[in-house]
């Protein structure tokens, strides 16, 4: 079903697809933490990373290593190629030879599927721009089945819904599961209309607003962005907005006992450090599940089973 | 009182009606048509129309159209016609058909889409024609177009 498939976009995905990847980062949890296994011996995973990631990165990394994998690496752009100015196609077609899989982060959207065309190996989107990150979304549909439900499922996701791509990938898949979707934002970062369409089309159940306390009752899980400077163009725009939004102790009066609070980190101030001790906090669970669905990922498309 | 044609029938050529109102200067950009040409042609504007309530009509001589125009034409006025005219006879009328996608066609408006950077990549966009209006979306970067369409052609 996936041997040979770039992921590129969560809208290539089917509901059946995404359950298939799922399973398959349940079986491959004990490999993530406490043993390794050898399924990906003598494979070579490439990153070609043009933009700065921590997580991404080093649980790419991880996932291929826990799966008896090697990985190479582009460190950064200034030390390599695309300093003197080689186009991204030649780069993937290059890398493509040398290793078995490319992971791919890009500033520019549209990027992935663009080196999808040009290479013979599976490209794995890490990030392209303001576009997409479906492994991030893949992970984040993950913690959710295993710490809250995908069924029945009421979110709320706050923040930065304008530029954020975790969000737009997120509730696209979302939208596959019935979700009922809650989106809160300050007026300036609401989500983009097409994707607001999207949702509409698919019969999708969406409540809009500029205030925390209208949703945190009723949500099943709290999805908190954090406010994105580097993709305000103006900076004088990003400090209207900055800190709108803040989960404190005080935020969980009236909320579910069970409620859950993710993030796709890195935070900075949307979620108060007391939170990290209390029952409802799961981000950094969440970025621990981002090896297992990886390693999901990296098996099914190099054809290998567990 | 005689009646009078608006617009004088043409002997050989390409009459592009029920284009939709106010687009048949774009219909003449996309046929390369701007400025000084040698092209004879006529444009009439916001005519009264048994289908819709107006349409534009573009009638040029000595000029067939090619695909890739038709395809164009398709994009802003979806219900347009395109009837070749040979000896003052309509020889073939064929409706423009809004294709499932378009390459080389429009350009991306996204400034930050991969289809507009020195990279070997062509614009390639779906079309989703299950609303009213159309959209387009481009297969890089996802981003759609719906409005004002013809500000985006190449």
């Amino acid at each position: 079903m996936f041997a040979k498939k770039h992921i590129i976009s969560m809208r290539d995905f089917s509901r059946a697809e995404i359950d298939h990847i799922l399973q398959r980062a349940e079986a491959l949890e004990t490999f993530a933490s406490e043993r390794s296994t050898d399924i990906l011996a003598g494979k070579i995973l490439a990153m070609l990373f043009y933009e700065p990631s921590t997580r991404t990165r080093l649980s790419f990394e991880t996932a291929m290593k826990r799966l008896g994998g090697e990985t190479i690496s582009m460190v950064s752009t200034e030390a390599s190629s695309a300093a003197k100015g080689e186009m991204l196609a030649d780069t993937i077609r290059v890398v493509g030879e040398y290793a078995d899989v490319i992971v791919l982060r890009h500033p520019k959207e549209g990027s992935t599927r663009m080196s999808a065309e040009m290479s013979d190996v599976p490209i794995i989107n890490a990030g392209d721009g303001a576009g997409h990150h479906p492994t991030q979304t893949l992970l984040d549909l993950y913690t959710i089945k295993r710490e809250s439900n995908l069924r029945n499922l009421n979110i709320a996701l706050i923040g930065d819904l304008k530029y954020g791509r975790t969000v737009h990938s997120l509730v696209y898949a979302l939208s596959l599961y019935g979700a009922k979707i809650s989106l809160v934002s300050p007026e300036q970062l609401c989500i983009p209309s097409d994707i607001k369409e999207d949702l509409t089309k698919s019969g999708i159940d969406v409540y809009e607003t500029t205030k925390l306390e209208d949703v945190m009752e009723d949500a099943d899980v709290v999805y908190v962005t954090r406010i994105q400077k580097e993709r305000f163009p103006d900076l004088s725009e990003y400090q209207k907005v900055a800190g709108s939004y803040r989960i404190s102790l005080k935020s969980l009066k009236n909320c579910k006992e069970d409620m859950i609070i993710m993030h796709p980190l890195p935070r900075v101030d949307e979620i108060d450090t007391e939170m990290d001790s209390t029952k409802h906090a799961k981000y950094f669970k969440q970025a621990f599940y981002g090896v297992p669905v990886r390693m999901a990922v990296l098996s099914l498309v190099l054809g290998c089973d567990v | 009182m005689k009646r009078e044609l608006r617009v004088h029938p043409i002997r050989n050529g390409t009459v592009i009606d029920h284009i939709a109102p106010g687009q048949a200067l774009n219909v003449l950009k996309i046929l390369g048509i701007v400025g000084t040409s040698d092209a004879v042609v006529s444009a009439v504007m916001n005519v009264q129309s048994k289908k819709a309530h107006t349409k534009d009509i573009v009638k040029v001589e000595d000029r067939e159209l090619k695909p890739h125009e038709v395809d164009k034409i398709a994009l802003i006025a979806p219900l347009a016609t395109i009837n070749i005219i040979r000896d003052y006879k309509v020889t073939k009328k064929d409706k423009v058909i809004l294709p499932d996608a378009v390459v080389g066609v429009v350009r991306c408006a996204n400034p930050n889409c991969i289809s507009n950077t020195h990279e070997p990549v062509i614009s390639k966009f779906t079309i989703d024609k299950s609303q009213s209006q159309i959209r387009l979306r481009c297969i890089y970067c996802e981003r759609t177009i719906s409005e004002n369409i013809a500000e985006h052609l190449l």
